[in-house]
């Protein structure tokens, strides 16, 4: 059954021990690059003091041309990498997601009014899979959990996707550059195990955002526990958020199955946003104000690196995290006075 | 006791160059080369045989020179420099002939290099960012050239299985860039617009070509068995590939790749259908099982891609033609080698 622990405020030590010992070691300079960055001053949510001195260094690496005198540093960091794009191996470019960043600033600020509960639970250092509540026919709880905490925290984030935005020419690009990687177990192995990076996935899919609005805020099944196998084979914990606030920024009134199939995408959604404004609507959420809870996280006392675990564990453990983002949505709206104001 | 090697492929890039480095290696006795077409690299202690495709020659000469190690380079890996019936001929017959040769009861082999590429892997959207030498492909192959490489890894994987005292080695090499070589890649790049599949900017991997030669003769020296991927470290889009090698991207549509192959083809510009795929979805190779071994890379991929574009300038910028190629001279060298009159020391 898995454990979960309480987090306190401070900061916690990362599964491994020394994450940041662990990225050193990583032989790709680029690697190395996307695996940390500067944390901001910014005086976000709940964000404490973090240790000056592994950012510092890894904020160092990033520098292409500076090679780092570090006494773990493998002699593949002598090799002159220098380039010209700071793309990294999964296609993110730091560069392109602060200047989105800052043009998302006022979106995040303003119209959506995003308001975190629980943000010191989220670690400093170290992997973890963050699951989350997923709807909205074009959701914006993704960008913005990343923005979120790529802001008051100044981790990146990457986000677990379906594969079929690898397909689509022109938007694969964006998507990758903003940190969309597609749901390929060995990515997500990778990222959490080797890279220990913040990875979100929402296991509830295209059937979480296809929901209509009459089925808001019931969970779907969370897959088939595929999340579940990843932290257990990674070792890192499970950080389950709940949002509130996403439903009601795209509400599908109703879905045209006919024209989903035929324009090989999951549903063609009708959502208020279209019957008010037309075709744009579906660039143009309503400004609900979203809510995200961070629950305590999960920790499975399994050892990692296992090539299978016990089916058994894995459905209980996504069915019960399923069932702590469900109470937790439903405690979330009982207290929330109006969809608009919070 | 020195090495006696036989080398395959020796009129091609990689065992002309693999050759050279052999012979500048004072533990192997004697090196052996065959081809259909002569070196065309000054080689000064490698005997040359010309063979058919198929190497049907093979076993005579195995069991005549009694070679212990046996470098296989000469896998087609672009199948524009051949169409379908030879790339299967030399990839799959000509291997099959050389573990047959290998095999007999006479020979003596004990280590096998084969030179493989990471086009085993495929390069699709189902794949992950990086390909460990064990993940399997992510769908079926789809081009003949990587179905005759697989094929050709099958009988090495099965060669291996039945001769235990044998180290076979298999690297896949990602795509290599240099001063010197020319592959559609290298020919893409000094195009004035630089090819690119419209809506699709993938991380792609490079190898140094120096890194090439220095990973066979690394594992060679080691004796070290299974199979490696070789590549620099670091994925790069291939805009920015573009874009160090100082050119713009002309986007080609991302579908319909047979009704523009043919009139490009006819204007020079030579796109094989794996090249669109790798420039679609891209492809990462995890180098790490021979670092642990402990190889180390003379560049990364930004390295490789650099060490290309500095070539491609000098070579701009002095604007003469290439040196000439070596001509091979067989009777004088026959004769520096076996003349007794001339003097040796």
């Amino acid at each position: 059954m898995p454990r979960s622990q309480s987090s306190s405020t401070s900061r916690r030590k990362a599964r491994t021990g020394g994450s940041s010992r662990k990225l050193v070691a990583v032989p790709s300079a680029a690697e190395q690059r996307a695996a940390g960055r500067k944390p901001r001053e910014d005086g976000g949510v709940g964000q404490e003091a973090t240790k000056q001195e592994p950012a510092e260094q890894e904020a160092a690496e990033r520098e292409p041309t500076t090679q780092p005198g570090t006494a773990a540093a493998p002699t593949s960091t002598e090799l002159d990498d220098s380039r010209l794009s700071d793309v990294d191996e999964w296609g993110r470019s730091e560069h392109l997601r602060e200047l989105l960043g800052r043009i998302y600033n006022p979106v995040y600020d303003h119209w959506f009014r995003v308001e975190w509960e629980g943000f010191d639970k989220i670690p400093a250092e170290g992997g973890a899979l963050i699951v989350a509540n997923h709807a909205g026919a074009i959701p914006v709880d993704a960008p913005s959990i990343m923005h979120g905490i790529e802001r008051d925290l100044g981790r990146p984030v990457y986000g677990l996707a379906d594969e079929i935005f690898k397909r689509v020419p022109v938007v694969n690009v964006g998507w990758s550059r903003l940190g969309g990687v597609q749901a390929h177990p060995d990515n997500a192995y990778r990222l959490l195990r080797e890279q220990q990076q913040l990875v979100m996935v929402f296991p509830e899919g295209t059937k979480g955002t296809g929901k209509t609005y009459s089925e808001r805020y019931q969970l779907r099944r969370f897959g088939r526990g595929g999340f579940v196998q990843i932290a257990m084979r990674s070792g890192v914990p499970i950080i389950p958020m709940s949002v509130i606030g996403n439903e009601e920024t795209m509400p599908i009134v109703f879905k045209l199955p006919t024209l989903a199939r035929a324009l090989r995408v999951p549903y063609f959604p009708v959502t208020a946003n279209m019957l008010a404004l037309g075709p744009l609507g579906l660039l143009f959420p309503f400004p609900a104000k979203l809510r995200i809870r961070v629950l305590d996280p999960v920790r499975f006392d399994v050892p990692p690196d296992r090539p299978r675990y016990s089916r058994s564990r894995v459905m209980d453990a996504s069915e019960q995290i399923r069932q702590t983002i469900q109470d937790s949505i439903y405690d979330m709206l009982r207290k929330r006075r109006g969809v608009w104001s919070g | 006791m020195g090495r006696r090697v036989l080398v395959t492929g020796l009129g091609t890039f990689w065992g002309g160059r693999v050759a050279q480095a052999l012979e500048a290696d004072p533990s192997v006795d004697v090196i052996v080369g065959l081809d259909t077409r002569e070196p065309t690299v000054e080689l000064d202690r490698t005997e040359y045989v010309r063979t058919d495709e198929g190497y049907s020659i093979l076993s005579r000469i195995v069991r005549a020179t009694q070679v212990d190690t046996i470098l296989h380079t000469f896998l087609v890996v672009d199948s524009s420099r051949a169409s379908k019936r030879p790339v299967h001929e030399t990839n799959v017959i000509g291997t099959m002939n050389l573990f047959a040769a290998a095999s007999q009861p006479e020979s003596r082999v004990t280590d096998v290099v084969l030179k493989s590429s990471t086009l085993v892997y495929g390069s699709t959207y189902h794949d992950p960012v990086w390909f460990a030498e064990d993940t399997p492909r992510s769908s079926s192959a789809r081009h003949r050239v990587e179905r005759s490489l697989i094929e050709v890894e099958a009988y090495v994987r099965d060669y291996a299985i039945d001769n235990p005292q044998v180290a076979v080695t298999t690297l896949r090499f990602s795509n290599v860039l240099g001063s010197e070589i020319v592959t559609p890649i290298t020919r893409a790049l000094a195009l004035p617009l630089v090819p690119a599949v419209f809506g699709f900017d993938p991380r792609v991997q490079f190898v140094h070509e120096d890194d090439v030669v220095r990973a066979i003769m690394f594992v060679l020296d080691r004796r070290l068995g299974g199979v490696f991927n070789v590549a620099g470290d670091g994925l790069l889009p291939w805009s920015e590939v573009a874009a160090i090698c100082g050119k713009h991207l002309a986007p080609l549509p991302p579908f319909g790749r047979r009704l523009y192959a043919g009139p490009l083809a006819r204007l020079g510009v030579d796109l094989p259908p794996e090249l669109i795929e790798l420039l679609t979805y891209g492809r990462g190779v995890d180098n790490r099982r021979l670092k642990r071994a402990g190889f180390d890379y003379l560049t990364t991929s930004a390295g490789a891609v650099r060490a290309f574009a500095e070539a491609a300038r000098l070579r701009g910028a002095l604007g003469r033609a290439e040196r000439v190629p070596y001509q091979y001279e067989r009777d004088v060298e026959d004769f520096f080698r076996h003349s007794p009159a001339v003097v040796r020391d």
